[in-house]
């Protein structure tokens, strides 16, 4: 019995609703994983801050050029029909509404729609690239993150206690357990493991659970 | 008309104390290793320039390129969107420590507000940031239905960039995406300083290919094979 997905997961399911021919942008880090689960026989175009379109796969060890990177600063390689422009333009394509998706991890998102993704407050090295204008303009904002913290605390609340990166931003959030849209400022749900209960994933939510319309079992491959 | 420059020595003599010092780059692609290091340079011989305001999407990594213009002191406020990377130790020491001013701009604003000086726009309106704590003291609009943020130009005594072709007359063209900054920046610094891996005589770059117009360049130097950020951070070079 599946009790959560693993990250390889939760970036698979995020994946399978990514559109043939979507323009899309994968933030750094665990975000950047949602490319390997592109189901077969879409085309998706991935755009990169540091502006490049249509980026493929990192290239063999010893094969970098390492003016060919993408916004974490990883080496990359071009497909065909592949395009580089400068930066006011690459964040034309986010804020312009050009980008069709965009996947971003977080902290904390709040039930209409908040999310607290760069700082953790006081104390450190603050840092923002490009995420507050990423979560501005795309069609769907998307996030994927773990349903509760390491320490047990839901990441899915009423109001974000960190720093926000945007304010009513995102639509849909693929946790470990659970896929949630967010409509008219209510967490909406989607899909649940079938081995929970609403009331149990209520339990692990830190704002209400609406449920309008049918609920789907979220059902993942081992991947 | 000829802006060839006689060295990356003299290509950067003339930067003064408390200058604005836009760098272009993102990482290490783009970034002017052999200016930057000329600077540092010309620091180390005369103790000028010092108090720079620097200008990049982030704040060095390792010990080279904007790293050793921190180590070296040099720096009194850092402009960047991304403090952080695979080892920030110069920028975060100097951060934590009290001894450096940081302006943290998101990374489209910070492309726009280089962008807006060159096009000889004050201010404009972006959704980047509304509700957050970067956009604290700043004008706020709504514009059909939906809330702005003000942010405005952002202009630079000088600015370094590197480019892969330059011709003569100042027209140039990047290598890949080592461009990501440089053409905002080549127009909005009063002087624009490039090295280039090859110059050549103008006509010889196709006018449909060039990047950034001859008019936005005041002086080039040739850096033949110039030295990659990435691959002297992995081979562990120390500016």
């Amino acid at each position: 019995m599946t009790t959560k997905l693993s990250n390889a997961q939760i970036a698979w399911r995020a994946a399978q609703d990514i559109q043939d021919g979507a323009y899309v942008n994968l933030g750094i880090g665990f975000p950047e994983m949602v490319a390997k689960f592109k189901p077969d026989g879409r085309e998706v175009i991935y755009h990169t801050e540091n502006g490049i379109l249509d980026f493929g796969e990192a290239p063999a060890a010893g094969e970098e050029d390492w003016d060919l990177i993408n916004a974490g600063k990883k080496a990359v390689t071009l497909n065909p029909g592949a395009s580089f422009f400068h930066h006011a333009d690459s964040f034309a394509m986010v804020r312009g509404g050009h980008l069709d998706v965009a996947i971003l991890g977080a902290y904390e998102v709040a039930e209409n729609g908040d999310l607290a993704n760069w700082s953790t407050g006081p104390g450190s090295v603050p840092a923002v690239g490009g995420a507050m204008d990423l979560v501005h303009g795309a069609k769907r904002v998307c996030v994927i993150t773990d349903h509760v913290t390491k320490k047990g605390e839901p990441k899915l609340v009423k109001k974000c206690s960190l720093p926000l990166t945007g304010v009513g931003c995102v639509t849909t959030v693929y946790t470990s357990l659970a896929v949630i849209d967010i409509v008219n400022s209510r967490f909406v749900l989607r899909e649940k493991l079938p081995g929970m209960s609403v009331e149990e994933l209520q339990a692990v939510t830190g704002a209400e659970l609406v449920i309008d319309g049918p609920v789907k079992d979220l059902i993942v491959p081992e991947v | 008309m000829n802006k060839l420059s006689s060295s990356v020595e003299a290509a950067v003599a003339d930067i003064a104390d408390g200058d604005v010092v836009m760098i272009g780059g993102f990482g290490g692609a783009g970034a002017p290793i052999e200016l930057i290091h000329a600077l540092v340079e010309r620091f180390r011989k005369t103790g000028s320039p010092k108090n720079l305001t620097v200008i990049n999407n982030n704040a060095g990594n390792g010990a080279i390129g904007i790293a050793a213009l921190l180590y070296a002191g040099m720096v009194a406020k850092m402009v960047c969107s991304f403090p952080r990377s695979t080892d920030p130790k110069a920028f975060t020491d100097l951060y934590l420590a009290g001894k450096i001013e940081l302006e943290l701009v998101p990374q489209g604003t910070l492309a726009e507000r280089i962008r807006a000086a060159g096009a000889g726009i004050p201010a404009f309106y972006t959704p980047s940031s509304y509700g957050t704590l970067v956009a604290e003291g700043k004008p706020i609009a709504e514009f059909d239905g939906k809330h702005y943020v003000q942010e405005r130009w952002l202009k630079a005594d000088v600015a370094l960039i590197k480019a892969e072709l330059a011709d003569t007359k100042g027209n140039l063209t990047y290598h890949m995406a080592a461009r990501n900054f440089s053409p905002l920046m080549a127009m909005a610094a009063k002087v624009t300083v490039v090295q280039a891996s090859k110059v050549v005589e103008a006509g010889e770059i196709n006018p449909e290919h060039v990047v950034t117009p001859g008019i936005f360049v005041n002086r080039i130097v040739e850096v033949q094979n110039p030295q990659q950020e990435e691959v002297l951070l992995r081979e562990g070079v120390v500016a």
